[in-house]
């Protein structure tokens, strides 16, 4: 009996730190939401969660776009779980918002709860990532990255850069059948498939962590002496594989030239210090393009079933000069 | 540990638990030297050894060291599922910490951030040992519960973001060398002591009799309850020097991804290394080597460019294949005819026979389903 108890309490303990942590998120949002509305339009978004750098200022531009649009939101953070997201949805029907936006944290599952929201007449946007249904009417849009344009967008430069010379390009992909990672190698092989002389002598999965693209990238160093260039599918793999090229007494940038993506504050830091050369914009601040994109379909226009985020490249000059704007 | 006398040393080899997972280690060191035949070349850079050997040892340090804390709990019966969550908690309160000192850069503001660090992780281990040693939880979902919470403790201390500190003292911990690499210097140093407070006293064979049982040594007069608590702070306190070390190699504090299945590595280092998970026996010897083999497979796949989609696979098979010849049972079916050598503890144990739960309040724990050192796909759909 004592032992029930304990346990118990035991749960209790961590569901209230659990809440505690929920509630901070909450807060912010509900700051945002209840801001000066005004506006006609109404939004309920359902967050995947506060996983990364680069999900907290996607957040926050969708925040902040809704406050300067005058756009009502209501924002849920899911925490990394599908359920709720799928009760925040619900809960965004049952409240008839004009519109409903989310970024599914997994592809497959959403018919449903989506019928749900067309027989009730709201339109959906989808945001960052997208769902495999059969139905696309499910959906008005996708707003997000293409990954293989970003892995191109790499490729490219390379290609530019490495001119007739033999090149030789070791690859650290991101987590095993991620979706960017996937995307991310099928660009660039698309882009170098036409020069010869550059060659991807090895490829590893590195976690899309600072960790794994540190000890993959100590590996290639010793099994693969002589290479030219590192294509990092983003930036903390890329600040790993720094470290690694430092230790064996080579400088990165100019030994060894590296290719990431991403672009958030550490990596143009290094990309603005010379020990990253190129880095391919994975831009999380859509916040205006949905907005936009939310009155175009509330008002009845037609939009495209897919909309590219806008996204740019940095050399060294281009980070030094955007450096003290990055936001994230 | 115990010293082979010329006559019985082929009789002991082949006795020992440790054989067969040297002969896998060693295996494993010959397959890279085919695949790749500068696998052994050292040189000199910078003034430290560098090379794949040294690699190896270097990124096993922290697995090592959490390991060797894992032994002791496991030995009394238990388990301790936080050290993970305790390595995240760790890096993140140092960097944080130094990322807002005065002087990011000084060694005075490493030296705080990380005695605050390890500070907590003592706390953090009077937590789960007051669960299991006063409260009597089943191991298992005491540090269950830390291993939830704790991630979600660095993440508040982080603010979900990644912390990236530039201060050249707390770098040396994980990324540092004196001649070898510092992070190894200090787990070895670890497992000396570890060696010498355990084996040369009776402390060992104390942790070993709560292991067969609580119940029974308490009535004996073994102070059952404080040597649990001491063995899950001591776990905790390893955990959180491993994050140091993990935190300090990238000179960053990932809240999300630092240690993050590590304990499952440990677990799975123990294990090879021959400690019984139904505790009362254990083995520091070969938890070094398991630590070894763990560490040396992921060195393999990487440099030997297995690719990224069969390197859970091959790492299961490996694993399962040095469970297999540990087994007296899989080997003496191997040599059919044969007549299998008799199974005998390590030497300098007690002679424990495992008839565990008889009198024992506390069933023990179960073990956790871990084939490979997966860094797993629940990390697919995270950006």
């Amino acid at each position: 009996m004592l032992k029930k108890i304990i346990t118990l309490a035991a749960s209790a303990v961590v569901v209230t730190a659990l809440s505690a942590c929920g509630g901070g998120g909450d807060g912010g949002a509900d700051a945002a939401g209840s801001g000066d509305g005004g506006g006609e339009l109404t939004m309920g978004f359902a967050q995947v969660g506060a996983e990364s750098g680069w999900r907290s200022a996607n957040t926050k531009s969708i925040q902040e776009s809704a406050k300067a649009a005058g756009v009502e939101l209501k924002f849920s953070d899911a925490q990394q779980k599908q359920e709720n997201q799928i009760k925040a949805i619900r809960s965004y029907i049952q409240q008839k918002v004009d519109v409903i936006a989310f970024s599914p944290v997994v592809e497959t599952g959403w018919d449903t709860v989506l019928l749900e929201a067309k027989r009730a007449q709201i339109p959906v946007i989808l945001t960052d990532r997208a769902v495999d249904s059969d139905d696309d009417s499910l959906y008005e849009t996708f707003i997000g990255s293409d990954f293989v344009k970003e892995g191109e967008k790499a490729g490219e430069w390379l290609v530019g850069e490495a001119g007739s010379d033999p090149t030789k390009v070791v690859e650290i992909q991101g987590t095993t059948g991620a979706a960017p990672a996937i995307d991310r190698k099928a660009g660039f092989e698309d882009a170098i498939k036409g020069s010869s002389n550059i060659e991807v002598v090895a490829s590893q999965t590195g976690d899309f962590t600072r960790s794994g693209g540190k000890q993959v990238m100590e590996a290639f160093l010793k099994s693969n002496p002589d290479i030219d260039v590192v294509y990092a599918h983003n930036d903390d793999m890329g600040l790993g594989a720094i470290e690694a090229i430092e230790a064996a007494g080579k400088v990165p940038g100019q030994d060894i030239k590296i290719i990431t993506v991403d672009a958030v504050k550490d990596g143009m830091t290094a990309l603005s210090e010379g020990k990253i050369n190129f880095i391919v914009e994975c831009n999380p601040l859509l916040g205006d393009q949905l907005m936009d994109a939310a009155e175009k379909v509330v008002a009845g226009d037609e939009l495209p079933k897919r909309i590219e985020t806008e996204e740019t490249t940095f050399d060294q000059e281009q980070a030094t000069a955007a450096l003290p704007d990055r936001q994230y | 540990m115990s010293t082979a006398t010329p006559v019985t040393f082929a009789a002991r080899a082949r006795q020992s638990r440790l054989t067969w997972p040297l002969l896998a280690l060693v295996a494993l060191l010959l397959v890279n030297v085919v695949v790749t035949p500068s696998f052994f070349s050292l040189r000199i850079q910078d003034g430290h050894l560098y090379g794949s050997l040294i690699d190896i040892l270097k990124n096993g340090a922290p697995t090592l060291l959490i390991a060797l804390g894992m032994t002791l709990v496991i030995a009394t019966r238990g388990i301790d599922l936080s050290v993970g969550a305790i390595v995240a908690i760790s890096g993140a309160v140092t960097c944080t910490y130094i990322a807002g000192a005065p002087d990011p850069t000084s060694a005075s503001a490493a030296i705080i951030g990380l005695s605050m660090a390890l500070g907590l992780c003592v706390l953090l281990g009077l937590w789960n040992g007051f669960l299991v040693s006063v409260l009597g939880i089943q191991p298992i979902i005491a540090t269950l519960v830390l291993m939830t919470a704790g991630r979600g403790i660095a993440m508040l201390v982080t603010d979900g973001q990644i912390i990236t500190v530039t201060n050249p003292a707390y770098r040396q911990i994980g990324a540092g060398f004196l001649v070898l690499p510092i992070s190894i210097l200090i787990s070895l140093a670890v497992l000396a002591a570890v060696a010498v407070v355990t084996r040369r006293t009776a402390l060992g064979m104390l942790i070993e009799s709560v292991g067969v049982n609580p119940e029974a040594s308490r009535l004996a007069g073994v102070q059952a309850r404080t040597i649990i608590w001491t063995v899950y702070v001591f776990a905790a306190l390893c955990a959180g020097v491993a994050g140091l070390m993990i935190s300090s190699n990238v000179s960053a504090a990932d809240a999300n991804n630092a240690g993050l299945w590590i304990e499952m590595d440990a677990i799975l280092a123990v294990v090879i290394g021959g400690t019984s998970l139904a505790g009362g026996r254990y083995s520091l010897t070969g938890t070094l080597v398991g630590a070894l083999i763990i560490q040396t497979l992921t060195t393999t796949v990487y440099t030997a460019g297995i690719a990224p989609e069969i390197t859970l696979l091959f790492k299961a098979v490996v694993v399962i294949a040095v469970c297999l010849l540990q087994s007296p049972r899989a080997r003496a079916a191997l040599r059919r005819g044969k007549t299998p050598p008799p199974v005998v503890p390590d030497a300098g144990t007690p002679s424990a026979a495992p008839d565990l739960g008889v009198l024992a309040d506390v069933p023990g724990p179960v073990a956790p389903a871990s084939t490979s050192s997966s860094h797993s796909a629940q990390k697919a759909g995270q950006r």
